[in-house]
């Protein structure tokens, strides 16, 4: 078992800690506040559900004719001279950028960001391999250096604050200890300099891959990812098969809806679209492209309707800074790659619900994620779905879902049977009702998991059919007295 | 791992649903806008300029010589520039010795890798226009403007013709017929220097790419 699945199951000791975590609270507040603000002020003036509305369409289309946009896109990429790997899990597609680093003989990789290369534990494995891998974004470099995981698929280290951050450059680089965010930049820019100039293999995430052109595109702001695509001889980008789009202009409105959900931002600073490799008399850019498509999962959400929607998620993260849950509790406590509302819909998939069975209940329905997804995910119907899923009684049942059932405990479906009994039946339901209201002193106080935050429920006295049967005869005798 | 093409294709054949009901794509949203040439550069020139670009506009007979002022005002002691661009001939002609010197990217990176990483101070670059709405430079980098002309030079300059001023991104990749045509290598959107909010969500330029993008509108 890897350290990723442990920590997935030690769900609750770590929302604990969190919780108790005044500064991770703080900082996590701060920014998600933050990031609500830009987001709003972002969109202000603009025709957000139309634009809403537009973007689902578009990533629907696309899922629509997956199977063929992925031969499309890979014929284009191959005729164009981008070599295209595709992988089932993420160790496979580990093992191909091993092979294509260890054929050329790379030792030292750069990377750009990618939460596929995360999800599959890609420095991990290359560093196996003998391979260095240094994240060159700031936040994930940020994040390498404590040696942690990002606690947000956009800002990867916004659990930390500058202070934080500057005693761990401090620590690990030597740079002066200082609260001048510039400086702190700048002392990354010069340390990451040598390194782009030397790496021998650059590898990226991608944002959206074009299946009409045959087009690679990257979303950002610092230039790290055109430096990782654009320095080194060989470029290695890695994404899941859900990224494809059908035809250029289907950029537009997700890269719009992209930025702004994501940052505030009406663009970010690069928009970054990569169609081949270095041509004939051309002077810079890799020699070598090649795109890995990672499956892991995705193809069986892919067969199930409703969860099918989960697909769509162009990853901006605005779900977790509207989180009420994701706010409180920060990325770490959950365990999983991909943290907040997106994390919990998603990852049962990808590690199998007896990892993640506490992530759905992980939730208080507030319904925001779904408000405020730019593709309209139904978010907070698929965490009931998988609730469901997770308790599912038949195992011979088929379902997508891996490890569904794995919840349901012979006591609680006892219970609901009873209840259902119950409730179906009137007779039944006044005796057990009138029979509760008697022994209500020699009920018991602990209720399992829901009396760990709550006290347990107490009959009243008297039931709400005896009390009315009460009032009645009190009525009946006061409207006697009247006429007497 | 041609079994893995098969296998994943396959699940998603199989699996597909037949009931996908997919709405249509109505792209007036990212598309329409009704604004004027003097609008358009407005907007361009504003939303730059809120993400730290800096705007000269200039004639279009005295560009050379703003440019001249302005590498002298932020103490450019050189500036990368193409050999067979026309506008880089229209500068090259002009030039003389006491001016900032003029480097070429003549070689192929590998063979001057060092020197572009630490001693070009400035680049200049042509575009293909720009993005009114979102204050977006398009650039083609080719053969003579190489990709990382644009990137790894601390400061970068750049020549877009006022009249080439899209409103929306979906208006230029169409009139431009980037989809029917065919991509080059790589094509970009830049919208202002090099910028971060990594470390407690607070802004600072310069991080990879240049710290300072000085676009010159020629009217």
């Amino acid at each position: 078992m890897t350290s990723a699945q442990e920590a997935v199951q030690e769900f609750h000791p770590r929302v604990h800690a969190a919780l108790e975590n005044t500064q991770i609270r703080t900082n996590f507040r701060r920014a998600m506040d933050g990031l609500m603000g830009k987001r709003l002020a972002a969109f202000d003036g603009m025709d957000l559900e139309g634009l809403r509305d537009l973007g689902a369409a578009v990533r629907l289309r696309a899922l629509s004719r997956l199977p063929e946009l992925l031969e499309q896109l890979e014929s284009n990429l191959q005729k164009q001279g981008i070599q295209v790997h595709w992988a089932e899990t993420g160790d496979q597609a580990c093992e191909i950028i091993t092979k294509i680093c260890k054929a050329r003989d790379a030792k030292k990789i750069i990377k750009g960001k990618s939460m596929v290369s995360e999800e599959m534990e890609l420095n991990h494995h290359l560093e196996e391999a003998g391979i260095e891998a240094l994240e060159s974004d700031l936040g994930e470099y940020i994040v390498q250096l404590a040696k942690e995981t990002p606690s947000h698929i956009i800002m990867p280290a916004i659990h930390k604050n500058t202070d934080e951050i500057s005693e761990l450059m401090h620590e690990k680089t030597g740079t002066q200890r200082s609260k001048d965010v510039d400086y702190l930049t700048a002392s990354a820019r010069q340390q990451l300099r040598e390194k782009f100039m030397q790496a021998d293999v650059g590898v990226s995430g991608v944002n959206f891959a074009v299946a009409e052109t045959g087009t690679l595109c990257l979303v950002e702001n610092e230039g790290n990812g055109r430096l990782t695509t654009t320095a080194p001889a060989c470029h290695i980008a890695v994404t899941g098969i859900e990224k494809v789009v059908e035809k250029l202009e289907d950029v537009t409105p997700l890269l719009s809806l992209l930025t702004r959900s994501a940052t505030g931002q009406h663009i970010t600073t690069y928009f970054n679209m990569i169609s081949s490799p270095r041509k004939a008399g051309e002077k810079d850019g890799p020699e070598e492209v090649h795109l890995v498509l990672v499956d892991s999962g995705r193809s069986s959400i892919y067969q199930d309707e409703e969860l099918l929607d989960t697909l769509r998620c162009i990853r901006c993260g605005a779900c977790m800074n509207h989180c009420p849950v994701y706010t409180r509790v920060g990325g770490h406590a959950y365990g999983t790659t991909y943290p907040g509302p997106i994390g919990k819909i998603l990852m049962p998939h990808l590690l199998g619900l007896e990892k993640t069975q506490d992530l759905p209940s992980a939730s208080t329905l507030c319904g925001a994620c779904g408000e405020v997804c730019p593709v309209k995910i139904p978010i907070p119907k698929l965490l009931q779905r998988l609730r469901k899923e997770a308790v599912d009684g038949d195992s011979l049942r088929p379902s997508v879902v891996q490890g569904h059932g794995i919840k349901r405990r012979k006591l609680e479906v006892l219970a609901w049977k009873g209840w259902s009994l119950i409730h179906a039946r009137p007779g039944l339901y006044r005796l057990a009702t009138s029979v509760l209201s008697r022994v209500r002193s020699l009920l018991p106080s602990k209720l399992g998991g829901w009396t760990r935050y709550r006290s347990a429920p107490k009959p009243a006295a008297k039931t709400l059919q005896q009390q009315l049967r009460e009032r009645q005869k009190l009525a009946v005798a006061a409207n006697k007295g009247g006429q007497a | 791992m041609n079994q893995a093409r098969s296998n994943i294709l396959k699940r998603l054949r199989e699996g597909r649903k037949e009931s996908f009901g997919v709405p249509v794509s109505d792209f007036s949203l990212v598309r329409d806008r009704n604004w004027n040439a003097a609008e358009k550069l407005d907007l361009f020139q504003q939303k730059i300029e809120s993400v730290q670009g800096e705007v000269h506009r200039v004639a279009a007979d005295r560009w050379v010589a703003e440019l001249i002022r302005l590498l002298a005002e932020k103490k450019i002691s050189n500036l990368l520039v193409s050999d067979r661009k026309k506008p880089a001939l229209e500068l090259r002609e002009q030039w003389h010795e006491e001016l900032p010197q003029l480097l070429s990217y003549q070689r192929p990176i590998e063979d001057w890798k060092s020197e572009l990483f630490n001693q070009v101070d400035a680049s200049l670059t042509t575009s293909r226009g720009a993005i009114a709405e979102t204050g977006t430079l398009i650039l083609w980098p080719d053969e003579d403007e190489p990709r990382l002309m644009s990137l790894v030079p601390p400061v970068h300059f750049v020549l877009l013709e006022a009249d080439q001023i899209y409103s929306t991104f979906y208006q230029a990749m169409s009139e431009q017929g980037w989809a029917s045509q065919g991509m080059p290598t790589n094509a970009l959107l830049i919208s202002g220097p090099s910028k971060t909010a990594d470390i407690e969500q607070t802004l600072a330029y310069g991080v990879h790419g240049p710290a300072e993008l000085i676009i010159l509108v020629l009217e």
